[in-house]
């Protein structure tokens, strides 16, 4: 089989990378192990943010991010028609609540480092944030409204990319699972072998999320991509009471965190489903999946603080997930410096989903030398293998 | 002394945790129900007894028996309303020796506040949670006035209720029949028995091979009454015919009944219109393997817990017995459980009941040759028809998320849809959603229906009570 680009994983960054490529006339084929859009993807909450980061490289990408989903969502519905089931983009706008006073100060500063970078972001009174929530707990001592924030349905959204690119020509191999690389006399990556095919390429894209270091490593090469397991906790279908994204301030100390024991925080929102999804814990305990009660009870914890009213509500459902986390809590977008022609799209960590978008069209524009179909330039600089930060973790410098 | 705790109080259950104290070990016994017995052995309270039991129920001597057995015996602490909500295998349960597995409890009546805490391990630990009705869905299905058979008999045979006046049972097995019975004993007029399978199908099933069916001579016996009992009161009992479709104004006032093919799928042509106002559907039996899943016991191609002749799963001091393992009845899971229980208890098991259960693991294949869903039945469906019916969602809605996301994994085709992910958490959907959709839960371990992390809800202010160290103890 002959491609121009491979593109390794068919998640939502895969499937970003795989539409901007074909959309730029490049002929795509995308491999997955599994089925699309069923790991990563499909085991986190489907957050656009931007209250989360801190000023810097990502902040930027976020921001280009929240301003081109819009776009991408209109684009996506126009394009796949009534047949394809809606994404459920909502600009559903954030809520970041301080319940103590030691944290009340650190982030309202915090908010005022991003305003300065760019973000909506609001002071709120606690009668202004209890007109927006109204079963909030009445004893925060500072909260800050992000209206940026945003919210999709990450399966449908992935789906939708997807779909979209086998509409411009990408093709979709599920079930099979990328061994090795064809390199040419010069070193340079010119193909891979799958467990049943060998497929040509000028290209290769590494988009395997938390997987992503399994497969550089099968490819010949190292990506220092770690898995950060997260557990979200699902409740009943129930009348709406949450109106935001809410979380409390220790969020932003959980993502940002190299410590590898449980840190929860809580991320409380509604669904369109009429469920509340409650988030959500970060942990490195590699890939074990088993249900572990002490975090589940952390997270409920955490999230009664916020809302005293689901101390009633049950749990229906628990899933868990890894994350692809980067030791300098930056994604990879580029080409691997010391292989040419192999490519990342990766480490977005919590991320991914609401980063997809606009990774698809920086990896594009570089990969082929075209401007971005949406949206400006972003520098592709910080989001290379190759930065002074990634250096003491790759085996290759 | 050893430890043995069995979860779930059915027929396995309690042969287990009599078997387990017999050979010399303390026992816990846990079930969710506020009684012991489990579904096959459901009766009134305590509190209204009534002599009609002996007559509703088949064995139920054996049940006053072992009944008696565990509620008077020291050695074995019974709990009910507990409800196993997670099982743990991480490293913090390996920590108190045993197997490396805890079982999470609430216990108490279900939805209530409150409810008390408990973390129970053992050296080893039986699993017998059985399993629940499998209603294939159909127009109208939603209607009130469709039950499922088990629901039917659950009502029946717990609380008295009649289900209706009028009322026709459809859908395929053995269950068909005591479903029957209950609903006459509770003064339902029981108008037509719908079996799905044809006769050549059925003694494919049952004929070969007859002298091994005799070595379950209980079940023979048990439908041969069944089948006295109809014939008694006139109940006709069709092969081959299935209920297609429920109507009613608000509530079913008819149903429309079909012939099937050999695959199940109706017949145009033979469709009759009945005047019932209930309708009670069972098509097998879908094992709850949620708790054997968390625990990492290996489940067979064939959807049940991998067991050997001892009962023990791929989970060193995990034993399964009864429907988990097979659908074979009352008599497979009596005597699995005894099985279960001796060995878990570090006992032998008696060489009878060894030889008994190869019969009855035969009796479990032929209900299955014999009445096992065949893949034509979709071809009753419409494009409205609500195959979740937590979520409400459509046949032909999941059919065209299928066809427009070119997807055959199940995470995805319940994510985009909402099929499954309601109350029930695909507990009643989850094998027709995969069928529907041609998802291939062999494909991957995690990508099936069956697999519930989170095993009955819990109130997010009790699970947070766990923060803190709850209080350990062993059975």
């Amino acid at each position: 089989m002959r491609a121009d680009v491979v593109v390794i994983g068919a998640g939502i960054i895969g499937a970003a990378c795989a539409r901007a490529l074909a959309r730029e006339g490049r002929r795509v084929v995308v491999v997955d192990r599994g089925a699309p859009a069923s790991a990563t993807t499909a085991r986190g909450e489907g957050n656009l943010l931007v209250s989360d980061k801190a000023p810097g490289p990502e902040l930027d990408l976020a921001l280009e991010a929240a301003a081109q989903w819009p776009l991408l969502a209109a684009e996506l519905a126009a394009e796949l028609g009534d047949a394809f089931p809606p994404i459920e983009y909502e600009r559903k706008g954030g809520i970041v609540v301080a319940l103590t006073e030691a944290g009340a100060g650190p982030l309202r500063a915090f908010a005022r480092s991003q305003a300065a970078a760019g973000v909506e972001a609001r002071d709120l009174t606690a009668a202004e944030a209890l007109a927006l929530e109204p079963d909030l707990n009445p004893a925060l001592t500072a909260a800050v409204h992000y209206p940026q924030d945003a919210q999709v349905q990450p399966v449908i959204a992935a789906e939708a990319l997807l779909a979209s690119a086998r509409r411009a020509g990408a093709r979709v191999l599920t079930d099979a699972a990328v061994v090795g690389a064809f390199r040419d006399a010069t070193g340079r990556v010119t193909g891979v072998r799958t467990d049943s095919t060998r497929i040509d390429a000028d290209a290769v894209v590494v988009a395997a999320g938390p997987w992503s270091g399994a497969v550089a490593a099968a490819l010949g090469a190292d990506v220092p991509v770690r898995p950060r397991r997260g557990t979200v906790l699902v409740t009943a279908r129930m009348r709406q009471r949450v109106f935001h994204k809410v979380y409390d301030g220790d969020y932003f100390g959980a993502t940002q965190s190299a410590d590898a024991a449980l840190q929860t925080s809580s991320v409380v929102e509604s669904t369109p489903g009429g469920t509340v999804l409650i988030g959500s814990s970060r942990q490195q305990i590699g890939f074990d999946d088993r249900l572990d009660v002490a975090v589940l009870a952390q997270v409920a914890q955490k999230a009664l603080r916020l809302f005293p009213f689901l101390e009633t509500v049950p749990v229906i459902r628990s899933y868990g997930g890894f994350r692809p986390y980067m030791p300098d809590h930056l994604p990879v977008v580029g080409e691997d410096h010391r292989h040419p022609g192999l490519w990342y799209a990766t480490g977005h960590e919590g991320a991914g989903i609401g980063l997809a978008g606009v990774t698809g069209a920086l990896l594009s524009a570089q990969l082929t030398g075209a401007e971005p179909a949406l949206g400006s330039v972003i520098d592709p600089g910080p989001f290379q293998l190759s930065r002074p930060s990634l250096a003491p973790h790759l085996e290759v410098p | 002394m050893s430890s043995v705790l069995v979860i779930g109080a059915g027929p396995a259950g309690l042969a287990a945790a009599v078997a387990a104290r017999d050979a010399g070990a303390r026992v816990t016994l846990l079930d969710s129900g506020d009684g012991l017995g489990g579904q096959y052995w459901r009766h009134l309270p305590p509190q209204r007894p009534s002599r009609r039991e002996a007559r509703l129920h088949h064995g139920w001597s054996a049940f006053e028996r072992l009944q008696g057995r565990v509620r008077g015996d020291d050695g074995i602490e019974v709990l009910t309303e507990a409800q196993v909500w997670a099982i743990e295998t991480a490293a913090a349960a390996r920590s108190a020796g045993g197997p490396a597995i805890a079982a999470r409890v609430l216990i108490g009546p279900s939805d209530a506040a409150g409810r008390e805490s408990r973390r129970l391990t053992a050296d080893a630990v039986v699993l017998a949670p059985g399993a629940h009705d499998r209603t294939l869905p159909f127009p109208g299905w939603h209607l009130p006035g469709v039950f499922s058979a088990g629901a039917a008999q659950a009502l029946a045979k717990g609380e008295r209720i009649a289900v209706g006046r009028k009322a026709v049972v459809a859908g395929a097995g053995p269950f068909l029949l005591p479903v029957a019975q209950s609903l006459t004993s509770a003064g339902t007029d029981v108008i037509g028995v719908y079996e799905a399978s044809r006769l050549p199908t059925l003694a494919r099933g049952w004929l070969p091979h007859p002298q091994r069916l005799l070595r379950t001579a209980h079940k023979g016996l048990e439908l041969a009454g069944y089948a006295a009992h109809h014939l008694a009161r006139r109940v006709p009992y069709r092969l081959g015919r299935a209920v297609v479709e429920a109507r009613g104004d608000g509530r079913v006032e008819e149903v429309v009944t079909a012939r099937l093919d050999a695959d199940w799928a109706p017949i145009p042509g033979t469709e009759r219109t009945v005047a019932v106002d209930a309708v009670c559907v069972s098509h097998g039996f879908t094992p709850r393997l949620e708790l054997p899943i968390a625990a990492g016991c290996a489940i067979g191609p064939d959807r049940f817990v991998l067991v050997d002749a001892d009962q023990r799963t791929s989970v060193g001091g995990v034993y399964a017995a009864g429907e988990i393992t097979g659908i074979g009845g009352v008599d497979a899971a009596l005597v699995e459980g005894r099985i279960a229980g001796r060995r878990a208890a570090g006992g032998e098991a008696p060489r009878a009941d060894l030889r008994l259960r190869r019969a009855t693991t035969d009796l479990a294949r032929r209900i299955e040759t014999a009445h096992g869903i065949r893949s034509g039945w979709t071809s009753w469906l419409r494009g409205d028809t609500v195959v979740c019916r937590c979520e409400e969602v459509p046949y032909g809605r999941l059919r065209a998320a299928a066809a427009a996301t070119e997807q055959t994994a199940l995470r995805s085709l319940k994510l985009t849809t909402r099929a499954g992910l309601g109350i029930c958490q695909a507990r009643m959907c989850g094998r027709t959603v995969e069928e529907l959709t041609g998802a291939d839960p062999s494909r991957s371990a995690t990508d099936t229906s069956d697999r519930r992390p989170l095993a009955a809800p819990i109130r997010l202010g009790d699970l947070a009570e766990l923060a803190t160290p709850p209080n350990g103890d062993s059975a």
